[in-house]
């Protein structure tokens, strides 16, 4: 016997959930439309932020939604950095090498946190942090409405940035041909780089975001980089509205699976959706064929 | 091979002249990283495919192991049996539902992890796998109980699983299987051109890894007496066991074990020098995983080093552009 | 001994290959040549075991292969080499070779003493334990015809195994061919140097935009209106015609 309005509750919740992890799988799927690697290290790198938008409310007192713009040009450059002095140094172009690389990062973000902040689960307590609004069928938080607004705000940002400058133009003809977009002089290295920089921006806008409404600790990112491969996945590796679409689809179902079979076995519905999709239909939705 | 009698047999006169139960400790952990090492190795040093969950294997040897000590009475050894059976079973599964699809590279990682992660969650919500809070292993001493005593009692129960391994891996590595598993890793059309039934081999090694991560767990659980969920399944272990395989030289006989020794010592070191705060070995293991991967792409073994050196560094990076276009 | 008969290959709306139909009777050395594109390297694809086929059949030494995996058509004794090489790259040569020694050996004194023999009757003696990615064009050439040979295939299928190669190269090269097929192995080359098809070849096919086009010896071949227009563009044959009557004086 369940209330009809709960359902209701938990789809809108998973939706609006939906905006944030969509947004967290842009920064994903763009490196692997553009690099074609699989970035390990997506979810240390979300973290990160989180522990930044974090330590901004604590020591400086900036409310985290302001720390965006600020958040978007660290995260920038962390990302363009990890690429181009980490990735690219190391990984000498075999795949498999940078799969260890960007494990081998991972481990070191993760872990410096570790040791750095400990295992404590760290939340932050806003005046807003408990407000609602109630529009009838449904509860909705502050936190999660102004994630999700802001989310959808970026992400169509990104994809105006993607579909229409010149850089966007120049990212998706590497992402296509990179022996051929060298040749006509587009600078490769510099846009994978870019793009990097630009996935890893996103993380900085979503941690922002998800920091009012989650908690953090060191292992967030690992819970969160693994529904954000999901989405890849599901929506299409290297497809901005696979992105999109895959993040709502997720979102309700990690909603609808928390709601019928608990916090820790709801995670098993979208796991095996992941492994259910690699199988058989590796592109995804919207993909390329693999 | 007779590098590994040599080794073997030198390693066991050890409890005879050190009586250090730190040392004999130490030396328990480094071969069993060693051997766990070694069953990833096989899988993706060998055979070229990486994956990032072997902690799937060497849960379910160890969740196998327990209940099948505690709850059916069975004796060690048939539960040693069975964890090994186990861990083949799963290694079959999970390599015929990716390899059947082709699955191969990041994929395959992807999907290892996802496995893993599955079984973690699934372990932390069943009774019979104690939940989140684990099980425990009654003591009860003797060899018919596969537990010991005395801390040189396990290290020969490890040195033997060590000496079976290496073996095992050597021989593998020297005849048709082990150069079928090289081929596959190199090029998978030009080793079918050839004849390789590609999908059975992946099946066999990942089967064979499996097997030997599952006897791994199974050694664990006598040893430490205790499983949870996040021990028996969590990342930690996954990269804990590839980690050895990886900074030693993967795909060769005695990279991992050098691996385990470089990983275990790091590992004494930092704790000696940052006190027991988590994480700091983690983060030195992250950094030496890029640097090997940087200057040692074959490990500090360089297994394949004294032929890299024949490559001109220049013709390598080209060779591996052109791959990646 | 290998009888292709129709094959038909789609990819999205580009028709790879039309109906083609060939036929390889035992101990020739056939050519399959064609402007670049006309679908050449699909045809070996399928019929190797890599590509399946859209329609049509291919039997080998009786046998229905159509769709088989190609592990399996291999060990049958179909083998083919690709186009742009594959070694097994940290593999040394001799190692390489052995994969292919493999195939119908068990034991690894014997797979590598066959592998060491071959690697010789192809001119790699000196190289066997050079790293294959050390090996210069010429030789890892050399090194994919002898990885197929040691398989002891009984059709070799060679994809443009003379590409890249400087004359001298080629006439090094094309002797061992025909070595090879005397020993008793049954030759399909994929080939755009003329010379070496003309020296090597006893039955030409031509192939063009996925249809085959001509069929017959090398020399019947070339003088084909068909075939001059394939590789010349439309028209071609009449100004060729044109030009032989003009040259004789």
């Amino acid at each position: 016997m369940f209330d009809f309005s709960i359902v209701i509750q938990s789809v809108i919740t998973g939706l609006m959930n939906g905006a944030v992890y969509a947004l967290v799988a842009l920064g994903l799927t763009l490196v692997f439309g553009v690099l074609h690697i699989i970035n390990f290290a997506h979810g240390s790198l979300l973290m990160i932020a989180m522990y930044g938008v974090f330590f901004a409310h604590q020591i400086l007192g900036i409310d985290p939604y302001l720390t965006i713009p600020a958040m978007m040009a660290l995260m920038f450059a962390a990302g363009y950095l990890l690429q181009r002095f980490v990735i690219v140094e190391a990984g000498g172009g075999r795949d498999s090498n940078v799969l260890l690389i960007t494990l081998g990062a991972a481990l070191v973000i993760e872990n410096l946190a570790l040791y750095l902040w400990a295992a404590d689960t760290r939340q932050l307590q806003l005046s807003y942090t408990l407000s609602v609004i109630d529009v009838g069928f449904a509860l909705l938080p502050i936190t999660r409405v102004i994630a999700s607004a802001a989310a959808c705000v970026i992400f169509a940002a990104l994809w105006l940035l993607i579909e229409r400058t010149n850089f966007g133009r120049a990212m998706r003809a590497v992402a296509k041909e990179p022996m051929g977009a060298r040749v006509v002089g587009i600078n490769v290295d510099r846009i994978y780089a870019l793009t990097m920089g630009v996935g890893a921006a996103s993380l900085g806008a979503a941690g922002a975001l998800m920091l009012p409404i989650f908690y953090v600790t060191p292992q967030v990112g690992s819970v969160f980089a693994l529904l954000a491969f999901t989405i890849v996945v599901l929506g299409g590796m290297g497809s901005t509205t696979g992105a999109l679409v895959g993040g709502f689809v997720i979102g309700v179902i990690e909603s609808l699976g928390s709601l019928f079979l608990g916090e820790s076995l709801g995670q098993i519905g979208v796991f095996a959706l992941f492994i259910a999709i690699l199988v058989l239909r590796p592109r995804g939705l919207f993909g390329a064929r693999v | 091979m007779a590098w590994i009698v040599a080794i073997v047999a030198a390693l066991a006169l050890v409890p005879e002249l050190v009586s250090s139960n730190y040392v004999l400790g130490l030396l328990i952990v480094i071969l069993f990283s060693a051997f766990l090492g070694q069953s990833w190795s096989i899988l993706g040093g060998m055979c070229g495919q990486f994956s990032l969950g072997h902690a799937s294997f060497f849960g379910i040897g160890l969740y196998v192991s327990f209940i099948l000590q505690v709850n059916f009475g069975l004796s060690a050894w048939l539960a040693l049996v069975a964890a090994i059976v186990a861990g083949a079973v799963i290694g079959l599964s999970i390599g015929f539902i990716s390899f059947r699809y082709g699955l191969r590279g990041s994929y395959f990682a992807l999907v290892t992890l996802a496995f893993a992660e599955v079984f973690r969650v699934i372990a932390s919500a069943l009774d019979i796998t104690g939940g989140g809070t684990g099980r425990n292993l009654p003591t009860r001493v003797g060899l018919e109980h596969l537990q010991f005593s005395t801390k040189a009692g396990y290290f020969y129960f490890v040195l033997a699983l060590f000496a079976v391994v290496q073996i095992v891996t050597w021989w593998i590595a020297r005849g048709r299987l082990g150069a079928r598993f090289l081929a596959i890793r190199e090029d998978e059309d030009a080793a079918a051109a050839l004849s390789v039934n590609v999908l059975q081999h992946k099946l066999i090694a990942i089967g064979i890894s499996g097997a030997i991560a599952g006897c791994g767990g199974f050694f664990y659980g006598q040893y430490y007496y205790y499983v949870d969920p996040a021990i028996a399944f969590g990342p930690l272990q996954s990269v804990e066991i590839l980690l050895a395989a990886i900074i030693g030289g993967m795909g060769t006989l005695f990279g991992p074990v050098l691996g385990a020794v470089v990983l275990r010592m790091a590992g004494e070191l930092t704790q000696s020098v940052t006190g027991s705060a988590p994480g700091i070995n983690l983060v030195l293991y992250g950094i030496v995983v890029i640097a090997i991967v940087r200057y040692m792409p074959n490990g500090v073994l360089g297994g394949f080093g004294a032929l890299a050196r024949r490559i001109p560094r220049r013709r390598r990076a080209a060779h591996a552009k052109a791959e990646a276009v | 001994m290998l009888k292709a008969e129709g094959l038909t290959k789609r990819f999205g709306g580009l028709i790879a290959v039309n109906e083609a139909s060939l036929s390889i009777a035992p101990g020739e050395i056939a050519a399959l040549i064609g402007p670049n594109g006309a679908g050449k390297t699909t045809l070996f694809a399928m019929v190797a075991g890599f590509l399946e086929p859209d329609g049509g059949r291919v039997s080998f030494m009786g046998h229905d292969i159509t769709g088989q995996p190609p592990h399996r058509i291999s060990a049958l004794g179909l083998v083919r080499t690709f186009q742009v090489v594959k070694p097994f790259g940290r593999l040394s040569v001799l190692e390489n070779i052995a994969v292919g020694a493999y195939a119908r050996l068990a034991g690894r004194k014997e797979a590598h003493a066959y592998a060491r023999e071959v690697g010789r009757s192809v001119g790699l003696g000196k190289e066997l334990d050079k790293v294959a990615l050390a090996l210069t064009v010429a030789g890892r050439k050399r090194l994919e015809l002898a990885r197929a040979l040691a398989t002891r295939p009984k059709l070799l299928l060679l994809d443009e195994v003379l590409a890249g190669l400087t004359p001298t190269e080629v006439d090094d090269i094309v002797p061992i061919i025909r070595k090879i097929r005397e020993g008793g192995v049954t030759i399909l080359l994929i080939e755009h140097v003329m010379q070496a098809v003309m020296r090597l070849s006893e039955r030409t096919y031509v192939i063009n935009s996925g249809r085959i086009i001509a069929e017959g010896s090398p020399h019947e071949v070339i003088r084909n209106p068909a075939v001059i227009e394939a590789y010349l563009g439309p028209g071609a044959a009449l100004t060729a015609q044109q030009f032989a009557g003009e040259a004789r004086p």
